[in-house]
């Protein structure tokens, strides 16, 4: 029987801290922890014992076969399994040290400090402009001149402003596949998160959207800790800092994705990523 | 562990295409491999059929690394490897470099060989020079058995063959010396022999390495540039 502290896959931040000479040692500090997490479906168990630290300011994939967990596991983060009725959920997810499970936490604040971006672009049905302006506009604010400046910062961060700065008020659904997707980025990134979840956030798109997505990723982690979900292992390959591989339910191996697809320690993870029988 | 390995892939085709490199590489490999013993041979006993052998086959060898090098470049290209995968590519690369220097060596041989006075052709026996060149096909031989089964456990013992190539070189340095310094007439001749037990001490330094690759490419650990010592001891711990 494995016990919770054999199946720990916590990066040692700190070794690594002290490895790694040309990161700054702020970019190597935990985020998010996560810790015995069990979660069942219904009775039936879809997680089990995952135990991860995730990095500040970094690019943490999660790659597996399909129904491994990695979606639900993605979800737990914002609590977006709330939503699906028969889900129970034990072990902890620290969030900055606070237990998001925690009864005093408010989950419209956690969603707002954890933004989620999902497979399909799903903006509104209203124009660019109100898109980006939703969050904040829900919040209650209404200053034109803020508004203006949070949408304009939001659209350039997510590298769409210069193709529709002259069409803020054209309705978002005309937009293509892989703006849309950028614009869904921008809305999520105008409320300040400090987490972005990327649910197979290219898998609809076309190569050049996926690179411009991906280009994105790679700038957004200045700011952001990003955890994205992807089907695609060339995208992890490209995109992240770390990578997690889970199979089952389970997380088999969790390490730096330089090493995870040169030199996997798991056979498991080699045959997934290197397309053998398992 | 096993062709298997290699065998495994969900798609067949790739495991076909990973499956011809690997036999090129061990053909490629069997060529030098008697390209080395036919150049010696040639150059011990005057064969100058041979040696025209050696240097035309040459050219073979420089094909077959284009060719395995086109076929490593294109499924780097079309199936971005990774893992075992990646890391076979590229050792493979650097394996068949390492081969097809050992081949220039061969027809460096040969080249002298065609080269030869007849006159400076003796029938003395050089066993010297007969053991460098047994002890240097056997490190070819095991390291190139390495790359085929994809398994590390006699890389050590052929790596420390090279301590003895290298100290059979040195032995033969210091005899050729005092060849040279009793009679001048055998300079040239010494001289030849030399250049011979060089190629071949250059020969087991490019098993060495070819041992090396195979260590990165089944272990996944960069073990050049290392002193014998440590190489032993990574080893173990893999």
């Amino acid at each position: 029987m494995t016990t919770a502290n054999q199946r720990t896959h916590g990066i040692n931040l700190g070794a690594l801290q002290r490895e790694d000479k040309t990161a700054p040692a702020h970019e190597l500090e935990t985020c998010i922890k996560i810790e015995n997490l069990d979660l069942y479906y219904s009775g039936k168990q879809a997680l089990h014992g995952i135990n991860m630290e995730m990095a500040r300011k970094k690019v943490t994939a999660y790659i597996g076969p399909s129904g491994c967990g990695k979606s639900t596991l993605l979800r737990c983060i914002n609590r977006m399994n709330d939503l699906v009725d028969g889900v129970t959920i034990k072990g902890k997810i620290l969030l900055e040290n606070e237990d998001i499970y925690d009864k005093s936490v408010k989950v419209a604040d956690l969603r707002r400090r954890v933004g989620m971006v999902f497979q399909k672009p799903n903006p509104f049905p209203k124009s660019i402009y109100e898109n980006v302006a939703y969050g904040l506009r829900i919040q209650g604010v209404n200053d034109r001149q803020l508004l203006d400046e949070v949408v304009e910062k939001s659209l350039r961060g997510a590298a769409l402003w210069d193709e529709v700065k002259h069409r803020l008020n054209d309705n978002a659904l005309g937009m293509s596949g892989g703006q849309q997707q950028r614009l869904v980025i921008a809305r999520a990134i105008a409320i300040e998160p400090e987490v972005i979840l990327l649910d197979e956030p290219a898998s609809a798109l076309d190569p050049i959207s996926t690179l411009k997505i991906e280009e994105l990723i790679n700038e957004l982690k200045d700011k952001y800790t990003i955890i994205i979900v992807t089907h695609n292992m060339q995208q992890a390959a490209r995109v992240s800092d770390f990578t997690a591989f889970m199979y089952m339910g389970e997380l088999i191996e969790f390490g730096e994705t330089s090493e995870l697809f040169t030199n996997p320690t798991k056979k498991q993870t080699e045959d997934y990523i290197t397309g053998r029988y398992g | 562990m096993d062709n298997n390995k290699i065998k495994q892939h969900i798609s067949r085709q790739f495991n076909e295409e990973m499956e011809d490199i690997r036999n090129k590489v061990l053909a490629m490999g069997g060529l030098v491999e008697q390209q080395v013993d036919l150049a010696t041979k040639a150059f011990m006993g005057y064969d100058m059929e041979n040696a025209e052998t050696v240097v035309k086959q040459d050219q073979l060898i420089n094909e077959f690394e284009k060719d395995i090098d086109h076929e490593c470049t294109e499924i780097m290209a079309r199936r971005q490897p990774a893992a075992f995968d990646l890391r076979m590519i590229i050792s493979t690369i650097k394996i068949i470099t390492d081969l097809e220097r050992i081949g220039d060596e061969a027809a460096r041989i040969a080249r002298m060989t065609l080269r030869l006075d007849a006159s400076e052709y003796h029938q003395d026996k050089y066993y010297e020079i007969e053991h460098l060149l047994e002890l240097v096909k056997d490190m070819l031989n095991g390291a190139l058995d390495a790359y085929a089964r994809t398994d590390i456990d006699e890389v050590v013992e052929i790596t420390e063959q090279d301590f003895k190539v290298d100290r059979e070189y040195t032995s033969i340095t210091r005899q050729l010396i005092t060849q040279m310094m009793e009679n001048p007439r055998n300079i040239t001749r010494a001289l030849d022999m030399l250049w011979t037990a060089r190629a071949l001490e250059r020969i087991g330094d490019h098993a060495c390495n070819i041992c090396e690759h195979v260590i990165y490419m089944v272990k996944g650990k960069d073990v050049r540039h290392v002193s014998r010592e440590e190489l032993k001891k990574t080893v173990k711990t893999l």
